[in-house]
């Protein structure tokens, strides 16, 4: 189908050089850091926090803060894509990459479902948080991540729509299945790949 | 959570205006006719994309703001740096056309089967989608009990303000501007705080439904609130919008 032309639209902004290229299909540069959460943002004390590897019903490996702290983290450039249409350019962040984390467990699993304190979860590919695409982020911008954020700590998977990097994060189950997330269960895209514009179930 | 039946690919489709209608100063309700439309349920939004003569897109997500069964509409506030809402809310006029789909989002909305007692409570153009709720809870007739707590800068800002007072006693609707208020105001003043909520929330152990939408500040902060006066945490829905 042609695109009917609304009448009276102009684009106001061209891309500057620095941008072109880096917004998928859709997607609007912001400044700002705006929030998507679907209710109220969890406070967990960081003596109560910890981050599990689970599969089939058993912990396989946990981590308490300071475990979790002394990891090695990674610094991390990423430009990160909302599916409400806003990207953010060059954030920077600190994080334990989640190789790192499942390194230390064994498994054959191939699908991981992310949870979190307020029972958000968000299902992924176990090879899409493997090898330098997926951090377990605790600072943003050189700051401790702030709780609207999704602090104290939450997935960095910035390949996919910003929703799959699940903030307040608490463990990792793994699955021998897909099992679809929270918002993959009210309709968005199984996957979300902001590239090939996998907003909704069936794009 | 109910998994929700997983529909085909969302298509666009040609959207004809057929009415823009002022509701504040920098606020516009655009009415459209959708000949494919699939139907949709409060509280749900939609996507629009807009085509430029030399073929550049711009695509923006908006809450419906009409109830279940009614042709759809969006209600747009202009934000000045914004390349989308200027247009939307100064250009567009009857006849002219764009392109939408949806309905998109399966959460942030209400029927008759989730029950209540409602609480809504919204900052700003976050009326929107809750307008949406109570126009649905009226035309179902409802017996739900539903209180909105709308909280805006000045009484010019409210947005639905004629249709909102028209509710009278079948739902309690309740206004409080936080930068001026008129002679003689008799809503509340201010930003919501505990003291309005022990007003006009719902205590806890009448397992109230809560919607809040706004700005994320206020939505962060009504959030909060409403946790500390019991209320769990799945029954508190959020819908928060900040940025272009």
């Amino acid at each position: 189908m042609t695109s009917p032309v609304s009448r009276g639209f102009h684009r106001l902004r061209r891309p500057t050089g620095a941008e072109a290229g880096k917004l998928p299909p859709g997607q609007h540069v912001t400044t700002d850091f705006p929030v998507l959460s679907a209710g109220p943002t969890p406070h967990t004390p960081l003596q109560e926090w910890t981050f599990s590897i689970r599969q089939g019903g058993q912990t396989l490996r946990s981590w308490t803060w300071p475990e979790f702290q002394g990891m090695p983290a990674e610094t991390v450039t990423a430009d990160i894509h909302c599916v409400t249409r806003w990207s953010k350019l060059g954030t920077v962040w600190r994080g334990v990459p989640v190789a790192a984390l499942l390194d230390q467990v064994e498994h054959d699993a191939q699908y991981a479902l992310a949870f979190s304190d307020g029972g958000y979860t968000t299902n992924l590919p176990v090879k899409d948080v493997s090898g330098g695409q997926a951090w377990l982020a605790f600072d943003y911008d050189g700051q401790p991540l702030a709780p609207e954020h999704g602090g104290p700590a939450r997935l960095l998977v910035p390949h996919l729509y910003f929703w799959k990097s699940a903030k307040w994060v608490r463990g990792l189950e793994l699955l021998g299945h897909d099992q679809p997330g929270f918002w993959e269960n009210y309709g968005y895209h199984n996957y979300g790949d902001p590239w090939r514009e996998q907003r909704y179930a069936g794009d | 959570m109910a998994g929700t039946a997983v529909r085909g690919r969302l298509t666009w489709q040609v959207a004809t205006v057929t009415a823009v209608t002022a509701e504040t100063d920098s606020v516009r309700t655009i009415a459209l006719d959708l000949p494919d439309w699939p139907g949709h349920r409060a509280g749900q939004h939609l996507d629009v994309r807009l085509t430029a003569e030399d073929g550049y897109n711009a695509e923006r997500s908006y809450s419906i703001a009409s109830a279940d069964g009614e042709p759809v509409a969006i209600t747009v506030e202009r934000l000045d740096d914004g390349e989308v809402s200027p247009y939307l809310t100064r250009e567009l006029r009857p006849g002219d056309q764009m392109e939408v789909r949806g309905p998109i989002g399966n959460w942030f909305t209400w029927g008759t089967h989730d029950g209540g007692p409602l609480l809504l409570i919204a900052g700003g153009s976050g009326v929107v989608p809750l307008r949406a709720i109570l126009r649905h809870r009226e035309r179902s007739g409802s017996s739900v009990p539903a209180r909105l707590l709308y909280s805006s800068r000045t009484l010019a800002d409210v947005i639905y303000r004629a249709e909102l007072d028209q509710y009278g006693g079948s739902a309690e609707v309740r206004y409080t501007l936080t930068r001026s208020q008129p002679p003689g105001w008799g809503g509340f003043a201010g930003r919501v705080d505990d003291a309005m909520l022990a007003r006009i929330a719902w205590p806890a152990s009448q397992r109230p439904l809560a919607f809040i939408c706004g700005p994320t500040p206020f939505v962060e902060a009504v959030a909060e609130l409403l946790v500390a006066r019991h209320y769990p945490v799945s029954r508190v829905k959020t819908e928060r919008f900040g940025g272009a």
